[in-house]
Protein backbone atom coordinates (compact mmCIF):
# COMPACT_ATOMS: atom_id res chain seq x y z
CA UNK A 1 0.00 0.00 0.00
CA UNK A 2 1.41 3.24 -0.76
CA UNK A 3 1.70 5.30 2.20
CA UNK A 4 -0.81 8.89 1.54
CA UNK A 5 0.24 12.21 3.46
CA UNK A 6 -2.46 14.79 2.62
CA UNK A 7 -3.19 17.24 4.70
CA UNK A 8 -4.81 16.44 7.80
CA UNK A 9 -8.66 17.48 7.24
CA UNK A 10 -10.23 16.08 10.08
CA UNK A 11 -9.35 15.53 13.70
CA UNK A 12 -10.51 14.67 16.78
CA UNK A 13 -9.42 15.79 20.47
CA UNK A 14 -10.13 13.98 23.66
CA UNK A 15 -13.99 12.90 22.37
CA UNK A 16 -16.17 11.63 25.27
CA UNK A 17 -19.54 10.41 24.64
CA UNK A 18 -21.92 8.46 27.04
CA UNK A 19 -25.32 7.34 26.67
CA UNK A 20 -26.79 7.38 30.32
CA UNK A 21 -24.27 5.26 32.62
CA UNK A 22 -22.27 4.01 29.43
CA UNK A 23 -19.57 5.41 28.21
CA UNK A 24 -19.47 4.73 24.51
CA UNK A 25 -16.12 6.79 24.35
CA UNK A 26 -13.91 8.18 26.33
CA UNK A 27 -10.99 10.67 25.42
CA UNK A 28 -10.58 9.45 21.98
CA UNK A 29 -8.24 11.54 19.71
CA UNK A 30 -7.47 10.77 16.02
CA UNK A 31 -6.82 12.18 12.98
CA UNK A 32 -7.78 11.28 9.20
CA UNK A 33 -5.47 12.97 6.37
CA UNK A 34 -7.36 13.62 2.78
CA UNK A 35 -7.02 11.25 0.25
CA UNK A 36 -6.01 8.32 2.48
CA UNK A 37 -8.34 5.09 3.81
CA UNK A 38 -8.62 5.16 7.54
CA UNK A 39 -9.61 2.18 9.29
CA UNK A 40 -11.80 2.04 12.61
CA UNK A 41 -11.46 -1.07 14.45
CA UNK A 42 -12.10 -3.16 18.04
CA UNK A 43 -14.29 -5.79 19.29
CA UNK A 44 -17.56 -5.16 19.94
CA UNK A 45 -19.07 -2.60 21.25
CA UNK A 46 -15.91 -0.89 21.45
CA UNK A 47 -17.46 2.31 20.05
CA UNK A 48 -16.10 2.41 16.71
CA UNK A 49 -20.00 3.66 15.10
CA UNK A 50 -20.62 5.56 17.81
CA UNK A 51 -17.19 7.46 16.60
CA UNK A 52 -18.34 7.52 12.93
CA UNK A 53 -21.59 8.72 14.37
CA UNK A 54 -20.01 12.27 16.00
CA UNK A 55 -18.10 12.50 12.82
CA UNK A 56 -21.32 12.95 10.81
CA UNK A 57 -23.64 14.50 13.67
CA UNK A 58 -25.68 12.07 14.38
CA UNK A 59 -24.70 12.04 18.12
CA UNK A 60 -22.81 14.68 19.77
CA UNK A 61 -20.10 14.01 22.46
CA UNK A 62 -20.31 15.51 25.53
CA UNK A 63 -17.03 16.64 25.51
CA UNK A 64 -14.31 17.05 22.67
CA UNK A 65 -13.41 18.62 19.98
CA UNK A 66 -13.86 18.34 16.09
CA UNK A 67 -11.54 20.58 13.80
CA UNK A 68 -12.84 19.88 10.26
CA UNK A 69 -10.70 21.81 7.68
CA UNK A 70 -9.18 24.00 9.63
CA UNK A 71 -12.76 25.19 12.05
CA UNK A 72 -13.09 23.85 15.22
CA UNK A 73 -16.00 23.16 16.37
CA UNK A 74 -17.94 21.29 19.46
CA UNK A 75 -19.58 18.89 17.19
CA UNK A 76 -21.11 18.34 13.61
CA UNK A 77 -25.01 18.77 12.29
CA UNK A 78 -25.97 15.83 10.02
CA UNK A 79 -27.57 17.87 7.29
CA UNK A 80 -24.68 20.44 7.62
CA UNK A 81 -22.18 17.48 7.31
CA UNK A 82 -23.84 16.25 4.50
CA UNK A 83 -23.47 19.93 2.79
CA UNK A 84 -20.05 19.89 3.58
CA UNK A 85 -18.92 16.92 1.71
CA UNK A 86 -18.96 14.20 4.07
CA UNK A 87 -21.54 11.17 3.07
CA UNK A 88 -21.55 7.55 4.48
CA UNK A 89 -23.47 4.32 5.00
CA UNK A 90 -24.70 3.09 8.11
CA UNK A 91 -24.09 -0.90 9.88
CA UNK A 92 -27.76 -1.62 9.38
CA UNK A 93 -28.21 -0.41 5.74
CA UNK A 94 -30.32 2.60 5.84
CA UNK A 95 -31.92 2.52 2.48
CA UNK A 96 -35.09 4.20 1.10
CA UNK A 97 -36.75 0.50 1.43
CA UNK A 98 -40.15 1.15 -0.71
CA UNK A 99 -37.83 3.04 -3.31
CA UNK A 100 -36.34 2.02 -6.50
CA UNK A 101 -32.53 1.45 -6.94
CA UNK A 102 -32.22 4.64 -9.16
CA UNK A 103 -34.53 6.37 -6.99
CA UNK A 104 -32.09 5.84 -4.09
CA UNK A 105 -29.60 6.75 -5.56
CA UNK A 106 -30.86 10.10 -6.83
CA UNK A 107 -31.56 10.85 -3.05
CA UNK A 108 -27.96 11.09 -3.10
CA UNK A 109 -27.66 14.11 -5.03
CA UNK A 110 -30.27 15.80 -3.50
CA UNK A 111 -27.67 18.62 -1.94
CA UNK A 112 -26.45 19.36 -6.07
CA UNK A 113 -29.80 19.39 -7.10
CA UNK A 114 -30.78 23.58 -7.28
CA UNK A 115 -34.27 24.03 -8.64
CA UNK A 116 -36.83 25.13 -6.25
CA UNK A 117 -39.97 23.73 -5.10
CA UNK A 118 -42.06 26.22 -7.19
CA UNK A 119 -40.53 24.97 -10.30
CA UNK A 120 -40.28 21.51 -9.20
CA UNK A 121 -44.27 21.23 -8.34
CA UNK A 122 -44.89 21.95 -12.06
CA UNK A 123 -41.85 19.79 -13.56
CA UNK A 124 -40.91 22.50 -15.83
CA UNK A 125 -38.08 24.03 -18.03
CA UNK A 126 -34.89 24.32 -15.27
CA UNK A 127 -36.29 21.57 -12.96
CA UNK A 128 -37.13 19.24 -15.93
CA UNK A 129 -33.37 19.29 -17.52
CA UNK A 130 -31.81 19.32 -13.82
CA UNK A 131 -33.25 16.21 -13.32
CA UNK A 132 -31.98 14.71 -16.46
CA UNK A 133 -28.72 15.80 -15.85
CA UNK A 134 -28.64 14.66 -12.23
CA UNK A 135 -29.75 11.13 -14.21
CA UNK A 136 -26.83 10.73 -16.10
CA UNK A 137 -24.75 11.24 -12.42
CA UNK A 138 -26.52 8.15 -11.37
CA UNK A 139 -26.40 5.96 -14.03
CA UNK A 140 -22.56 6.37 -14.46
CA UNK A 141 -22.17 5.26 -11.00
CA UNK A 142 -24.64 2.17 -11.46
CA UNK A 143 -22.07 0.99 -14.01
CA UNK A 144 -19.44 1.61 -11.94
CA UNK A 145 -20.83 -0.17 -9.22
CA UNK A 146 -22.44 -2.84 -11.80
CA UNK A 147 -25.70 -2.78 -11.04
CA UNK A 148 -27.34 -2.08 -13.84
CA UNK A 149 -29.48 -4.99 -13.69
CA UNK A 150 -31.47 -3.91 -10.57
CA UNK A 151 -32.04 -0.21 -11.57
CA UNK A 152 -35.89 -0.45 -11.16
CA UNK A 153 -35.64 -2.68 -7.99
CA UNK A 154 -37.17 -1.63 -5.36
CA UNK A 155 -34.06 -1.91 -2.59
CA UNK A 156 -36.43 -3.50 0.01
CA UNK A 157 -36.13 -7.11 -2.38
CA UNK A 158 -32.84 -7.05 -3.23
CA UNK A 159 -30.65 -9.49 -0.72
CA UNK A 160 -28.11 -7.91 1.79
CA UNK A 161 -24.86 -8.15 -0.52
CA UNK A 162 -26.63 -6.09 -3.47
CA UNK A 163 -28.30 -3.72 -0.60
CA UNK A 164 -25.22 -2.48 0.57
CA UNK A 165 -23.90 -2.03 -2.79
CA UNK A 166 -26.42 -0.05 -2.98
CA UNK A 167 -25.94 1.82 -0.19
CA UNK A 168 -22.46 3.06 -1.55
CA UNK A 169 -24.24 4.21 -4.71
CA UNK A 170 -26.17 6.33 -3.02
CA UNK A 171 -23.23 7.80 -0.84
CA UNK A 172 -21.16 8.13 -3.72
CA UNK A 173 -23.66 10.02 -5.73
CA UNK A 174 -23.33 13.38 -3.36
CA UNK A 175 -19.48 13.10 -4.84
CA UNK A 176 -18.45 13.30 -1.42
CA UNK A 177 -14.73 14.46 -0.15
CA UNK A 178 -14.96 12.37 2.77
CA UNK A 179 -16.93 8.89 2.36
CA UNK A 180 -17.88 7.08 6.03
CA UNK A 181 -18.41 3.62 5.93
CA UNK A 182 -20.04 1.30 8.83
CA UNK A 183 -18.64 -2.60 7.75
CA UNK A 184 -19.37 -2.01 4.26
CA UNK A 185 -18.79 -6.04 4.24
CA UNK A 186 -20.04 -7.45 7.26
CA UNK A 187 -22.66 -10.66 5.85
CA UNK A 188 -20.96 -10.93 2.39
CA UNK A 189 -19.58 -13.69 0.90
CA UNK A 190 -15.71 -13.88 0.11
CA UNK A 191 -16.46 -12.82 -3.87
CA UNK A 192 -19.00 -10.47 -2.72
CA UNK A 193 -15.93 -9.11 -0.49
CA UNK A 194 -13.23 -8.60 -3.16
CA UNK A 195 -16.28 -6.57 -5.40
CA UNK A 196 -16.12 -4.05 -2.53
CA UNK A 197 -12.56 -4.22 -1.41
CA UNK A 198 -12.20 -3.20 -5.61
CA UNK A 199 -14.70 -0.05 -5.34
CA UNK A 200 -13.49 1.21 -1.73
CA UNK A 201 -10.02 1.05 -4.08
CA UNK A 202 -11.24 2.49 -7.23
CA UNK A 203 -12.83 5.66 -5.52
CA UNK A 204 -9.62 6.38 -3.00
CA UNK A 205 -7.72 5.48 -6.33
CA UNK A 206 -9.59 7.51 -9.11
CA UNK A 207 -11.51 10.10 -7.42
CA UNK A 208 -9.32 10.78 -4.37
CA UNK A 209 -12.20 10.08 -1.75
CA UNK A 210 -11.28 10.15 2.36
CA UNK A 211 -12.52 7.24 3.38
CA UNK A 212 -13.13 6.73 6.84
CA UNK A 213 -14.25 2.64 7.29
CA UNK A 214 -15.42 0.23 10.21
CA UNK A 215 -14.71 -3.41 9.39
CA UNK A 216 -14.60 -6.67 11.04
CA UNK A 217 -12.67 -8.81 8.36
CA UNK A 218 -8.71 -8.08 9.47
CA UNK A 219 -7.96 -9.63 6.45
CA UNK A 220 -9.40 -6.77 4.60
CA UNK A 221 -8.56 -4.06 7.15
CA UNK A 222 -4.57 -4.72 6.70
CA UNK A 223 -5.02 -5.02 3.05
CA UNK A 224 -6.63 -2.08 1.83
CA UNK A 225 -6.21 0.89 4.93
CA UNK A 226 -3.38 3.34 4.73
CA UNK A 227 -3.64 3.79 8.64
CA UNK A 228 -5.78 2.08 11.54
CA UNK A 229 -7.11 3.29 14.81
CA UNK A 230 -7.74 0.65 17.34
CA UNK A 231 -10.88 1.02 19.59
CA UNK A 232 -11.90 -1.27 23.18
CA UNK A 233 -14.35 -0.63 25.65
CA UNK A 234 -14.58 3.17 24.07
CA UNK A 235 -10.96 3.79 24.92
CA UNK A 236 -8.18 4.01 21.82
CA UNK A 237 -5.45 1.53 22.35
CA UNK A 238 -3.41 1.64 19.00
CA UNK A 239 -3.32 4.55 16.12
CA UNK A 240 -0.84 3.75 12.81
CA UNK A 241 0.04 1.42 10.29
CA UNK A 242 -1.54 -1.65 9.68
CA UNK A 243 1.89 -3.23 10.57
CA UNK A 244 2.19 -1.10 13.56
CA UNK A 245 -0.91 -2.15 14.96
CA UNK A 246 -0.88 -5.70 13.80
CA UNK A 247 2.30 -6.33 16.56
CA UNK A 248 0.96 -4.12 19.01
CA UNK A 249 0.52 -5.50 22.44
CA UNK A 250 -2.96 -4.04 23.38
CA UNK A 251 -4.50 -4.84 20.64
CA UNK A 252 -3.49 -8.30 20.54
CA UNK A 253 -4.78 -8.66 24.06
CA UNK A 254 -7.86 -6.93 22.95
CA UNK A 255 -8.88 -9.39 20.13
CA UNK A 256 -7.91 -12.56 22.58
CA UNK A 257 -10.11 -11.31 25.54
CA UNK A 258 -7.25 -10.71 27.90
CA UNK A 259 -9.07 -9.78 31.28
CA UNK A 260 -8.91 -5.31 31.63
CA UNK B 1 -79.41 -3.26 -14.19
CA UNK B 2 -79.29 0.16 -15.67
CA UNK B 3 -80.39 1.39 -11.82
CA UNK B 4 -77.53 -0.84 -10.92
CA UNK B 5 -74.93 0.88 -12.67
CA UNK B 6 -76.35 4.41 -12.18
CA UNK B 7 -75.98 3.68 -8.20
CA UNK B 8 -72.02 2.21 -9.14
CA UNK B 9 -71.51 5.06 -10.93
CA UNK B 10 -72.79 8.02 -8.21
CA UNK B 11 -71.14 5.52 -5.26
CA UNK B 12 -67.55 5.78 -7.63
CA UNK B 13 -68.20 9.59 -7.99
CA UNK B 14 -68.11 10.30 -4.29
CA UNK B 15 -65.25 7.64 -3.85
CA UNK B 16 -63.07 10.01 -5.89
CA UNK B 17 -63.37 11.98 -3.10
CA UNK B 18 -63.20 9.95 -0.07
CA UNK B 19 -60.26 9.21 -2.19
CA UNK B 20 -59.01 13.08 -2.06
CA UNK B 21 -59.63 13.55 1.84
CA UNK B 22 -57.47 10.26 2.42
CA UNK B 23 -54.78 11.37 0.71
CA UNK B 24 -54.45 14.59 2.90
CA UNK B 25 -53.87 11.62 5.86
CA UNK B 26 -51.46 9.57 3.70
CA UNK B 27 -48.98 12.62 2.81
CA UNK B 28 -49.03 12.93 6.28
CA UNK B 29 -48.74 10.01 7.95
CA UNK B 30 -46.12 8.47 5.14
CA UNK B 31 -43.92 12.05 5.90
CA UNK B 32 -44.00 12.08 9.33
CA UNK B 33 -45.50 8.89 10.73
CA UNK B 34 -47.89 10.68 12.55
CA UNK B 35 -51.82 9.88 11.77
CA UNK B 36 -53.29 13.11 11.76
CA UNK B 37 -56.52 13.48 13.03
CA UNK B 38 -57.39 17.30 12.42
CA UNK B 39 -57.49 16.38 8.96
CA UNK B 40 -61.03 16.38 9.20
CA UNK B 41 -61.19 19.82 10.95
CA UNK B 42 -58.81 21.23 8.55
CA UNK B 43 -61.50 20.32 6.03
CA UNK B 44 -64.02 22.23 7.80
CA UNK B 45 -61.56 24.96 8.30
CA UNK B 46 -61.25 25.53 4.82
CA UNK B 47 -64.58 25.13 3.59
CA UNK B 48 -66.07 27.47 6.43
CA UNK B 49 -62.99 30.06 5.49
CA UNK B 50 -63.69 30.00 1.51
CA UNK B 51 -67.26 30.75 2.04
CA UNK B 52 -66.76 33.23 5.22
CA UNK B 53 -64.89 35.20 2.62
CA UNK B 54 -66.79 34.98 -0.24
CA UNK B 55 -70.05 35.75 1.66
CA UNK B 56 -68.18 38.78 2.77
CA UNK B 57 -68.26 39.87 -0.64
CA UNK B 58 -65.14 38.24 -2.27
CA UNK B 59 -65.53 36.32 -5.44
CA UNK B 60 -64.57 32.71 -5.60
CA UNK B 61 -62.10 33.89 -7.52
CA UNK B 62 -60.17 36.03 -4.72
CA UNK B 63 -61.78 33.87 -1.55
CA UNK B 64 -60.19 30.63 -2.41
CA UNK B 65 -56.41 31.76 -3.16
CA UNK B 66 -56.46 33.39 0.45
CA UNK B 67 -58.13 30.71 1.91
CA UNK B 68 -55.29 28.63 0.33
CA UNK B 69 -52.61 30.81 2.26
CA UNK B 70 -54.60 30.60 5.00
CA UNK B 71 -54.52 27.16 4.90
CA UNK B 72 -50.55 26.88 3.70
CA UNK B 73 -50.14 29.03 6.91
CA UNK B 74 -51.86 27.08 8.93
CA UNK B 75 -49.87 23.80 7.93
CA UNK B 76 -46.76 25.30 8.68
CA UNK B 77 -47.62 26.85 11.92
CA UNK B 78 -48.95 23.22 12.65
CA UNK B 79 -45.70 21.87 11.74
CA UNK B 80 -43.48 24.07 13.90
CA UNK B 81 -45.04 25.10 16.63
CA UNK B 82 -47.19 21.71 17.53
CA UNK B 83 -45.05 18.74 15.93
CA UNK B 84 -41.90 20.02 15.68
CA UNK B 85 -40.99 20.25 19.31
CA UNK B 86 -42.71 16.65 19.80
CA UNK B 87 -40.17 14.93 17.50
CA UNK B 88 -39.43 11.71 18.55
CA UNK B 89 -42.04 11.31 20.68
CA UNK B 90 -43.97 8.23 21.06
CA UNK B 91 -46.56 8.09 18.20
CA UNK B 92 -49.42 8.07 20.57
CA UNK B 93 -48.12 11.41 21.85
CA UNK B 94 -48.37 12.86 18.69
CA UNK B 95 -51.77 11.72 17.43
CA UNK B 96 -52.64 13.10 21.13
CA UNK B 97 -51.58 16.09 19.63
CA UNK B 98 -53.27 16.07 16.51
CA UNK B 99 -56.65 15.18 18.56
CA UNK B 100 -56.17 18.28 20.85
CA UNK B 101 -55.62 20.39 17.26
CA UNK B 102 -58.72 19.04 15.84
CA UNK B 103 -60.64 20.79 18.62
CA UNK B 104 -58.52 23.89 18.29
CA UNK B 105 -58.81 24.26 14.63
CA UNK B 106 -62.91 23.57 14.95
CA UNK B 107 -63.36 25.59 17.49
CA UNK B 108 -60.87 28.42 15.73
CA UNK B 109 -63.30 28.05 12.66
CA UNK B 110 -65.82 28.55 14.54
CA UNK B 111 -65.39 31.30 16.07
CA UNK B 112 -64.50 33.11 13.27
CA UNK B 113 -67.13 32.36 11.26
CA UNK B 114 -69.93 31.28 13.58
CA UNK B 115 -71.70 28.08 13.49
CA UNK B 116 -74.52 28.22 11.15
CA UNK B 117 -75.19 26.09 7.57
CA UNK B 118 -73.89 28.10 5.09
CA UNK B 119 -74.04 27.20 1.14
CA UNK B 120 -71.54 27.41 -1.06
CA UNK B 121 -72.30 27.92 -4.81
CA UNK B 122 -69.16 26.91 -7.21
CA UNK B 123 -71.67 27.40 -10.21
CA UNK B 124 -71.84 24.06 -11.15
CA UNK B 125 -75.45 22.86 -11.14
CA UNK B 126 -76.57 19.66 -9.66
CA UNK B 127 -78.72 18.22 -12.12
CA UNK B 128 -78.12 14.95 -14.47
CA UNK B 129 -76.14 15.43 -17.48
CA UNK B 130 -79.31 15.44 -20.33
CA UNK B 131 -77.42 14.07 -23.32
CA UNK B 132 -76.69 10.87 -21.34
CA UNK B 133 -80.06 10.68 -19.96
CA UNK B 134 -80.82 10.92 -23.75
CA UNK B 135 -78.57 8.11 -24.68
CA UNK B 136 -79.17 5.84 -22.04
CA UNK B 137 -81.75 7.17 -19.58
CA UNK B 138 -79.25 7.05 -16.89
CA UNK B 139 -79.48 10.01 -14.27
CA UNK B 140 -75.34 11.17 -13.53
CA UNK B 141 -75.11 14.13 -11.41
CA UNK B 142 -73.21 16.91 -13.82
CA UNK B 143 -71.62 18.07 -10.21
CA UNK B 144 -70.49 15.12 -9.03
CA UNK B 145 -68.91 14.68 -12.38
CA UNK B 146 -67.23 17.72 -12.18
CA UNK B 147 -65.99 17.49 -8.60
CA UNK B 148 -64.99 14.07 -9.45
CA UNK B 149 -62.99 15.07 -11.87
CA UNK B 150 -61.24 17.76 -10.33
CA UNK B 151 -60.57 15.73 -7.09
CA UNK B 152 -59.05 12.87 -10.00
CA UNK B 153 -56.85 15.53 -11.53
CA UNK B 154 -55.38 16.42 -8.19
CA UNK B 155 -54.62 13.08 -7.27
CA UNK B 156 -53.14 12.29 -10.14
CA UNK B 157 -51.12 15.20 -9.87
CA UNK B 158 -49.81 14.67 -6.76
CA UNK B 159 -48.89 11.05 -7.16
CA UNK B 160 -46.63 12.53 -10.60
CA UNK B 161 -45.27 15.23 -8.15
CA UNK B 162 -44.37 12.69 -5.78
CA UNK B 163 -42.59 10.37 -7.97
CA UNK B 164 -41.21 12.63 -10.61
CA UNK B 165 -39.40 15.20 -8.39
CA UNK B 166 -36.67 16.19 -6.31
CA UNK B 167 -38.79 17.35 -3.37
CA UNK B 168 -41.44 14.01 -3.73
CA UNK B 169 -38.42 11.92 -3.85
CA UNK B 170 -37.29 13.46 -0.74
CA UNK B 171 -40.42 13.33 0.81
CA UNK B 172 -40.77 9.56 0.02
CA UNK B 173 -37.05 9.24 1.56
CA UNK B 174 -38.26 11.08 4.59
CA UNK B 175 -40.88 8.92 5.00
CA UNK B 176 -38.63 5.60 4.85
CA UNK B 177 -35.77 6.82 6.90
CA UNK B 178 -35.25 9.91 8.82
CA UNK B 179 -31.80 9.45 9.74
CA UNK B 180 -30.56 8.14 6.40
CA UNK B 181 -32.73 11.46 4.37
CA UNK B 182 -30.50 13.60 6.87
CA UNK B 183 -27.56 12.26 5.89
CA UNK B 184 -27.70 12.72 2.43
CA UNK B 185 -28.64 16.53 3.24
CA UNK B 186 -32.52 16.55 2.94
CA UNK B 187 -33.53 19.27 5.15
CA UNK B 188 -36.73 17.60 7.36
CA UNK B 189 -38.10 20.42 8.58
CA UNK B 190 -38.34 21.42 5.09
CA UNK B 191 -39.83 18.27 3.86
CA UNK B 192 -42.69 18.26 6.89
CA UNK B 193 -43.37 22.17 6.14
CA UNK B 194 -44.05 20.69 2.49
CA UNK B 195 -46.37 17.90 3.39
CA UNK B 196 -48.21 20.30 6.06
CA UNK B 197 -48.87 22.97 3.06
CA UNK B 198 -49.88 20.25 0.45
CA UNK B 199 -51.89 18.64 3.01
CA UNK B 200 -53.88 21.82 4.11
CA UNK B 201 -54.37 22.22 -0.10
CA UNK B 202 -55.62 19.20 -0.37
CA UNK B 203 -58.06 20.00 2.58
CA UNK B 204 -59.22 23.03 0.76
CA UNK B 205 -60.01 21.57 -2.19
CA UNK B 206 -61.76 18.28 -0.37
CA UNK B 207 -63.95 21.24 1.52
CA UNK B 208 -64.46 22.73 -1.33
CA UNK B 209 -66.07 20.16 -2.98
CA UNK B 210 -67.97 18.60 0.00
CA UNK B 211 -69.22 21.89 0.79
CA UNK B 212 -70.48 23.15 -2.26
CA UNK B 213 -72.42 19.36 -1.99
CA UNK B 214 -73.72 18.98 1.43
CA UNK B 215 -73.22 22.30 2.58
CA UNK B 216 -70.53 23.86 4.93
CA UNK B 217 -71.23 22.65 7.78
CA UNK B 218 -69.71 20.87 11.23
CA UNK B 219 -70.86 17.57 10.03
CA UNK B 220 -68.18 17.94 6.85
CA UNK B 221 -65.69 16.49 9.73
CA UNK B 222 -67.87 13.66 9.49
CA UNK B 223 -67.58 13.09 5.75
CA UNK B 224 -63.34 13.30 6.67
CA UNK B 225 -63.66 10.92 9.07
CA UNK B 226 -64.72 8.58 6.03
CA UNK B 227 -61.28 8.29 5.01
CA UNK B 228 -60.70 5.88 7.98
CA UNK B 229 -62.40 3.18 6.37
CA UNK B 230 -60.66 3.96 2.90
CA UNK B 231 -57.12 4.57 5.06
CA UNK B 232 -57.66 1.12 6.57
CA UNK B 233 -58.88 -0.73 3.08
CA UNK B 234 -55.97 1.31 1.04
CA UNK B 235 -53.16 1.14 3.43
CA UNK B 236 -52.15 4.14 5.69
CA UNK B 237 -49.25 5.00 3.42
CA UNK B 238 -50.22 4.08 -0.11
CA UNK B 239 -51.38 6.48 -2.23
CA UNK B 240 -52.80 4.16 -4.97
CA UNK B 241 -54.12 2.74 -1.61
CA UNK B 242 -56.08 5.60 -0.98
CA UNK B 243 -57.40 5.74 -4.48
CA UNK B 244 -58.41 1.96 -4.91
CA UNK B 245 -59.43 2.63 -1.01
CA UNK B 246 -61.95 5.65 -1.80
CA UNK B 247 -63.39 3.93 -5.09
CA UNK B 248 -64.73 0.83 -3.43
CA UNK B 249 -65.95 2.68 0.00
CA UNK B 250 -67.43 5.09 -2.24
CA UNK B 251 -69.48 2.47 -4.74
CA UNK B 252 -70.16 -0.06 -2.14
CA UNK B 253 -71.72 2.12 0.17
CA UNK B 254 -73.93 3.21 -2.22
CA UNK B 255 -75.00 0.04 -3.61
CA UNK B 256 -75.45 -1.26 -0.02
CA UNK B 257 -77.74 1.91 0.95
CA UNK B 258 -79.70 1.13 -2.09
CA UNK B 259 -80.12 -2.73 -2.44
CA UNK B 260 -79.31 -4.19 1.07
CA UNK B 261 -82.75 -2.64 2.83
CA UNK B 262 -85.36 -4.97 0.45
CA UNK B 263 -82.74 -7.72 0.71
CA UNK B 264 -82.77 -7.90 4.31
CA UNK B 265 -86.99 -7.00 4.58
CA UNK B 266 -87.90 -10.08 2.64
CA UNK B 267 -85.30 -11.71 4.75
CA UNK B 268 -86.08 -11.11 7.78
CA UNK B 269 -89.69 -10.35 6.79
CA UNK B 270 -90.34 -7.00 8.18
CA UNK B 271 -91.16 -3.93 7.05
CA UNK B 272 -89.01 -2.38 8.97
CA UNK B 273 -87.25 0.81 7.63
CA UNK B 274 -83.60 -0.20 7.30
CA UNK B 275 -82.61 3.44 5.66
CA UNK B 276 -79.13 5.14 6.47
CA UNK B 277 -76.91 2.11 5.77
CA UNK B 278 -74.70 4.39 3.98
CA UNK B 279 -73.49 5.59 7.39
CA UNK B 280 -72.23 2.62 8.70
CA UNK B 281 -71.06 0.38 5.97
CA UNK B 282 -67.90 1.35 5.33
CA UNK B 283 -66.93 0.88 9.09
CA UNK B 284 -67.96 -2.83 8.98
CA UNK B 285 -66.17 -3.22 5.56
CA UNK B 286 -63.17 -1.88 7.11
CA UNK B 287 -63.28 -4.21 10.27
CA UNK B 288 -63.84 -7.18 8.18
CA UNK B 289 -61.20 -6.47 5.86
CA UNK B 290 -58.92 -5.45 9.29
CA UNK B 291 -59.51 -8.80 10.04
CA UNK B 292 -57.76 -10.41 6.82
CA UNK B 293 -55.79 -8.14 5.50
CA UNK B 294 -54.45 -5.57 8.41
CA UNK B 295 -51.91 -4.06 6.13
CA UNK B 296 -54.47 -2.87 3.48
CA UNK B 297 -54.58 -3.72 0.09
CA UNK B 298 -51.65 -2.10 -1.08
CA UNK B 299 -49.64 -1.29 2.27
CA UNK B 300 -46.44 -2.20 3.31
CA UNK B 301 -46.79 -5.61 4.65
CA UNK B 302 -46.26 -5.92 8.24
CA UNK B 303 -43.38 -8.30 8.79
CA UNK B 304 -41.82 -9.09 11.99
CA UNK B 305 -38.14 -10.72 12.26
CA UNK B 306 -37.78 -12.26 15.23
N1 LIG C 1 -28.07 5.26 20.76
C1 LIG C 1 -27.50 4.58 21.78
N2 LIG C 1 -28.12 4.55 22.98
C2 LIG C 1 -27.56 3.88 24.02
N3 LIG C 1 -26.38 3.25 23.95
C3 LIG C 1 -25.70 3.24 22.79
C4 LIG C 1 -26.24 3.91 21.64
N4 LIG C 1 -25.36 3.76 20.61
C5 LIG C 1 -24.34 3.02 21.10
N5 LIG C 1 -24.55 2.72 22.40
C6 LIG C 1 -23.63 1.96 23.26
O1 LIG C 1 -22.33 2.44 23.07
C7 LIG C 1 -21.40 1.37 23.04
C8 LIG C 1 -20.62 1.39 21.75
O2 LIG C 1 -21.51 1.03 20.70
P1 LIG C 1 -21.08 1.08 19.16
O3 LIG C 1 -22.29 0.77 18.38
O4 LIG C 1 -20.41 2.34 18.89
O5 LIG C 1 -20.06 -0.12 19.06
P2 LIG C 1 -19.37 -0.77 17.80
O6 LIG C 1 -17.91 -0.73 18.03
O7 LIG C 1 -19.86 -0.15 16.56
O8 LIG C 1 -19.86 -2.26 17.89
P3 LIG C 1 -20.23 -3.30 16.73
O9 LIG C 1 -18.96 -3.89 16.25
O10 LIG C 1 -21.07 -4.31 17.42
O11 LIG C 1 -20.95 -2.57 15.68
C9 LIG C 1 -22.18 0.10 23.25
O12 LIG C 1 -22.12 -0.24 24.62
C10 LIG C 1 -23.57 0.49 22.86
O13 LIG C 1 -24.52 -0.26 23.57
MG1 LIG D 1 -20.96 -0.73 14.98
Amino acid sequence: MSKKSGEVILSFDNISLSFGGVKALTSIGFDVREHEIRAIIGPNGAGKSSMLNVINGVYHPQQGEIVFRGQKRRGMNTYESAKSGIARTFQNIALFKGMSVLDNIMTGRNLKMRSNFLLDAIYWGPAQREEIAHRKAVEEIIDFLEIQHIRKTPVGRLPYGLQKRVELGRALAAEPSILLLDEPMAGMNVEEKQDMCRFILDVNDQLGTTIVLIEHDMGVVMDISDRVVVLDYGKKIADGTPDEVRSNQNVIDAYLGVAH
Amino acid sequence: MQFFIEVLIAGLLSGVMYSLVALGYVLIYKASGVFNFAQGAMVFFAALTAVGLHDLGLSLWVAVPLTMVAMIVLGLVTEKFVLRPLVAQPEITLFMATIGLTFFVEGLAQAIWGASVRGLELGIADVPLEWLMEVSGMAISQFDLIAAGIAAALVAGLALFFSRTKVGRALRAVADDHQAALSVGIPLQHIWGVVWAVAGFVALVSGLLWGARNGVQFALTFVALKALPVLILGGFTSVPGAIVGGLIIGASEKLAEVFLPPLLQQLFDTQMNLGGIEGWFPYVLALLFLLVRPEGLFGEKIIRRI
